[in-house]
């Protein structure tokens, strides 16, 4: 990395491992996994269910609820301070101030007696010197940005009288209140209508650029990756798989995985083609993180899996400008199949 | 809302009304009246000294026009007059309400600001050994009869301070009036402390894992304020329904702990006006503690709604 882009970087993350102690024995959830966020950019975490994207997040927030999770090994750089080394007093002042994160499930993650206005005010003053008549201005002034008609009513009243996109905006307009470096955005629509999903994700990738704030997007829709992110990591069974610019990685995808997840898109179908075409699908099923293969844990479901890849685990090689993937066949991967 | 109030009122003089037609028969179910045993007590039967003493008492009139004179003068502020004392049932119940509300609420207030935070902790700290702590120590709460146990603290403070705390109506000390009623609150309260904790506990293990704790704890909120000011909040709901429920159980352990530990209370007084089937003054009571009971369960509902903005109470 040269030395402007360092300084310019937000969130650094070196071999970050997280691990889950459960009945049924110890599993890594994250495994060995890095990336950098820089400041204004986005990045997008794609995968299936289960892959690890989600536990990453928490890990770089330290929320993974620990029993059963533990981060055990790596490093989270944020704006030059390991937050990993923390300790929770120090932590809770990043939290929601240099760092905030956005949920999946915005019907669930309101409080549900405490008013809007409060729930936001509630952040700012506690990382800003604030009285309360500020803050609550201050809240106000973040629902009218989150675009929130007659944003002082509605700061009067409570979650349930919000639809589900108003409350995602109400989400996103608490977690930018403290003007975070980086903003971690967990599946954001996925509980939203269609016709929502575009808007708050429009209102997203615009609050990010006027604030400059760099994002991560966790996200399995990879029509949402090509709209917002610069730069991609595919993750699967806790492992990232490959990392590139989204146009690098849409022209030229180097993992079969990846591939796999192309090839799954339905496309919307042009007038006059041929309507019959049958969506791909990646055969098999995610294996069981406790009962992980010795090799690549794609191998079992990957068409061009040969007896190395069954068992050793590739490494991640650079196969072109800023694009990294682990597969042992990445060398005869031309271009898009 | 306000419609609400009023239809809940007008349910609540139904309720009173079904309860005094009830006491009422069940007292008369009971067989023997005062006469009945004032007679039995002197050993020998007169007949036409006791149908006298019923005439006079009013006793010997059908069972209806008992009730009617009974309802007519509640209505009028009028109790009647006790068997026993022949004073005014007013006068004699009166008094001892300040007693009995004292205990009562001591031990509410015992049970609720020990019993909450308990749970709270005990939640929190869930699975750690002061978690089973806690809650072996409420089993027992709720497992040891509050006779026994106002037994046991009598027992121990003779054996510890030589001495216990006997009822005085002017207690000269602060520490002498926190010993009369302090320690008897907590005996009886000690139940209602084990069950506040057992449902504060399993209603906040809900609670914490829902999503908003997360949300709170991605906003840098401290440990306190996301056990207190987000979780709590949203856990105390079920937790007042049981201290309502206990608001009126706590009655029944008053009886025997007012007994064992000799306080002149309501409770006591009670189970004495029932062995002399004292009518006026056992109707008089028992309305009164259904009254409360009433009263209780009201002000839960309205805490409900002033807790939790989702409910509402319509028309």
């Amino acid at each position: 990395m040269t030395e402007a882009k360092a300084a310019d970087t937000v969130l650094d993350v070196k071999n970050l491992q997280t691990v889950f102690f459960t009945n049924s024995g110890l599993f890594r959830a994250v495994d060995d996994v890095s990336f950098s966020v820089r400041r204004g950019e986005t990045l997008a975490i794609v995968g299936e269910s289960g892959c690890g994207k989600s536990v990453t997040a928490l890990s770089v927030m330290r929320l993974v609820p620990d029993p059963p999770g533990r981060v055990v090994g790596g490093s989270v750089t944020l704006e030059g301070k390991d937050l990993l080394s923390l300790d929770e007093a120090e932590m809770r002042n990043i939290c929601g101030n240099r760092i905030s994160m956005i949920f999946q499930e915005p019907m669930t993650s309101l409080n549900p007696v405490m008013r809007i206005g409060d729930q936001i005010t509630e952040v700012l003053r506690l990382h800003q010197e604030m009285t309360a008549k500020e803050a609550w201005a201050k809240a106000v002034e973040m629902l009218r940005l989150v675009r929130i008609p007659e944003p002082q009513r509605r700061a009067h009243e409570y979650p349930h009288q919000l639809s589900g996109g108003m409350r995602q905006r109400a989400m996103i307009a608490m977690a930018l209140a403290c003007r975070p470096a980086l903003l971690i955005a967990d599946e954001p629509t996925t509980a939203l209508d269609v016709t929502i999903q575009a808007q708050i994700l429009a209102l997203i990738v615009d609050l990010q650029k006027t604030l400059g704030t760099g994002l991560i997007l966790i996200t399995h829709d990879l029509g949402v990756v090509a709209q917002t992110a610069q730069r991609v990591i595919v993750m699967y069974a806790g492992k990232k798989v490959e990392e590139a610019t989204v146009e690098d990685l849409f022209e030229n995808p180097k993992h079969p995985y990846t591939r796999g997840l192309m090839a799954s898109m339905p496309a919307v179908i042009s007038f006059g083609a041929k309507t019959d075409a049958r969506l791909n699908e990646i055969p098999g099923m995610v294996p069981s993180l406790t009962n992980l293969p010795p090799g690549c844990a794609f191998a079992p479901r990957c068409s061009l899996a040969m007896d190395r890849c069954r068992a050793e685990y590739p490494p991640l090689q650079e196969t072109g400008a800023d694009h990294f993937a682990a597969c042992w066949r990445v060398a005869e991967m031309g271009a898009a199949p | 809302m306000f419609a609400y109030i009023v239809r809940r009122l007008a349910l609540m003089l139904v309720t009173l009304f079904g309860i005094s037609i009830i006491i009422f028969v069940l007292l008369r179910v009971v067989p023997g009246n005062i006469v009945d045993i004032l007679f039995d007590a002197a050993g020998f039967v007169d007949p036409t000294d006791k149908a006298n003493l019923e005439k006079e008492l009013g006793l010997d009139l059908p069972i209806y026009q008992q009730y009617l004179s009974w309802i007519g003068g509640l209505l009028h502020g009028d109790l009647g007059y006790s068997y026993v004392s022949e004073k005014p049932a007013l006068q004699e119940i009166l008094p001892r309400i300040p007693i009995t509300a004292k205990l009562a609420g001591l031990a509410l207030l015992f049970s609720t600001s020990i019993g909450i935070p308990l749970g709270v902790l005990s939640a929190v700290h869930q699975g750690s050994r002061l978690d089973y702590t806690l809650r072996v120590v409420s089993l027992s709460g709720l497992s040891l009869p509050s006779f026994w146990l106002g037994l046991l603290v009598l027992m121990a403070a003779v054996s510890l301070f030589g001495h216990m705390p006997i009822y005085n109506p002017n207690p000269a000390t602060w520490i002498e009036a926190f010993a009369i009623y302090a320690v008897p609150a907590m005996a009886v309260g000690f139940r209602s402390a084990a069950l506040t904790m057992r449902i504060t506990r399993s209603s906040m293990l809900e609670i914490l894992r829902q999503d908003f704790i997360r949300t709170a704890r991605a906003k840098g909120a401290s440990e306190a304020s996301v056990n207190y000011r987000h979780a709590l909040k949203n856990a105390i709901l079920p937790v007042i329904t049981v201290i309502g429920i206990e608001a009126a159980f706590l009655i029944g352990g008053l009886i025997v702990t007012e007994t064992v530990f000799n306080i002149p209370g309501v409770a006591r007084f009670l189970v004495e006006a029932l062995r002399w089937r004292d009518y006026p003054i056992v109707q008089n009571l028992v309305m009164l503690i259904a009254v409360v009971v009433v009263v209780t369960n009201f002000t839960v509902d309205m805490l409900y709604a002033a807790i939790d903005p989702r409910i509402r109470y319509g028309d």
